[in-house]
């Protein structure tokens, strides 16, 4: 679906797209402590901070109990419900270690390797447009 | 006046930040990416740029959600990297270049862009490495604007209005007073998607036909929403706005220097072109 040139740009689509939230109004302002925190840790001194205690750590950003409980528990899917935009994250992901590839497999169900070979099998794709 | 003299666009995932580190840009991972850039540098090195505009998008290293641009332009004398919380090494400052950063605000505000503007702006990967591909040897070569466009937090700036902000750049570029040659660049893209259930979506057909686009249809792109745009490429696709403000700010025809795409970098269907102006 799209509308043709010269058109104006369709607004306010709020059609879902699978396995998808925008990162809108609503979700940030909903993770904007998480996000805050996840933020902070661009600086080493607050990543060490965090790693020391990290219960004290999200109380004195604010976190709500679901993000508390989502950070503990590592749920990628569940820090994305309670407002965590994927960029911030990232960062907390960066603490435990983990990379791009570890959190698609941890969203998706897979193992990392087969997250990593569904990629490349991407590579296969057809090359015709047909949008 | 200063001369524009194409338009280079990539792709900016942080692990190329680790592999140039580590110096694995021969490994079989790494190769079919890093070989797509020798062409361009073999270019760059015979027209030789002064100035690199970059559109790039932050990833919460300058900007957090208290104050988030849509546009920001920097208008800094030089623009430093830091640390972005995952350990890629930090590169060293990169030059700005004031004149042109405030000619290109004053032409923007004059076209009724309502951008904000930055005497300091920290740069993250996404301009930092682009840069480190193109000139990957020694200091960064060439002064830097960096434009920065809001992917973060939706609603986005619509594909048509990256266009028309990549023109308007464009046009203040080409009327300010300075015999310098500029480049202009743009990263990120082509399509990805790391948030989700849908991680790890990529889409070939799309990113091959926008990469076309670009050569002689810049505007094909703006036919979809950001909506659209998202259900196609993911939501860290959304990126490709960056190539499209690039293209429009390259005046007229383009010749192809060369094009490079590559599944996978990464969670990244990895894009790379160079267009000559006329």
């Amino acid at each position: 679906m799209h509308c043709s040139a010269g058109e104006s740009i369709p607004t306010l689509d709020s059609r879902p797209i699978p396995g998808t939230t925008l990162f809108d109004g609503e979700q940030a302002q909903k993770g904007y402590a998480l996000n805050k925190m996840c933020f902070s840790f661009n600086g080493a001194d607050n990543r060490k901070a965090f790693k020391a205690d990290e219960d004290a750590y999200m109380r004195s950003f604010g976190l709500d109990d679901r993000q508390a409980r989502a950070i503990r528990e590592r749920d990628v899917l569940g820090l994305l419900a309670a407002g965590g935009n994927v960029y911030y994250l990232a960062k907390f992901a960066g603490i435990l270690g983990l990379d791009v590839q570890d959190l698609g497999a941890a969203q998706t169900g897979m193992s990392k390797d087969a997250f990593k070979a569904r990629l490349v099998a991407q590579n296969a794709q057809s090359e015709a447009f047909n949008g | 006046m200063a001369k524009i003299i194409g338009g280079l666009t990539t792709s900016h995932v942080p692990a190329i930040g680790g592999a140039i580190a580590k110096g694995l840009q021969q490994q079989p991972y790494w190769k079919p990416f890093f070989d797509g850039f020798l062409p361009v540098r073999a270019w760059l090195d015979e027209v030789k740029p002064d100035v690199a505009v970059v559109f790039y998008n932050d990833h919460g290293l300058n900007f957090f959600l208290d104050k988030m641009p849509t546009f920001a332009v920097g208008a800094a004398p030089e623009y430093r990297n830091a640390d972005e919380g995952w350990g890629i090494p930090t590169l060293p400052p990169f030059k700005g270049i004031p004149p042109l950063s405030w000619h290109i605000i004053e032409h923007l505000v004059e076209r009724e862009f309502d951008i904000t503007t930055c005497q300091e702006m920290l740069v993250d990967h996404a301009f930092t490495l682009p840069l480190k591909l193109f000139w990957p040897e020694g200091e960064c070569p060439v002064q830097t604007v960096p434009i920065c466009i809001n992917t973060v937090q939706f609603p986005l700036p619509s594909a048509k209005r990256c266009l028309a902000l990549g023109k308007a750049v464009g046009d203040a570029i080409a009327s300010w007073d300075s015999d310098k040659k500029v480049v202009v660049i743009g990263t990120g893209g082509l399509s990805h998607q790391l948030d989700g259930e849908r991680a790890g979506h990529i889409n070939k057909a799309f990113d091959l036909k926008f990469m076309n686009s670009l050569i002689d249809d810049p505007a094909w792109a703006t036919r979809y929403s950001i909506h659209e745009l998202v259900e196609q490429v993911g939501t860290q696709g959304i990126e490709l706005l960056m190539w499209l403000a690039t293209r429009a700010a390259v005046p007229g025809r383009v010749r192809k220097v060369h094009t490079n795409y590559h599944i996978p970098i990464s969670n990244t269907a990895a894009g790379m072109m160079a267009l000559e102006a006329f």
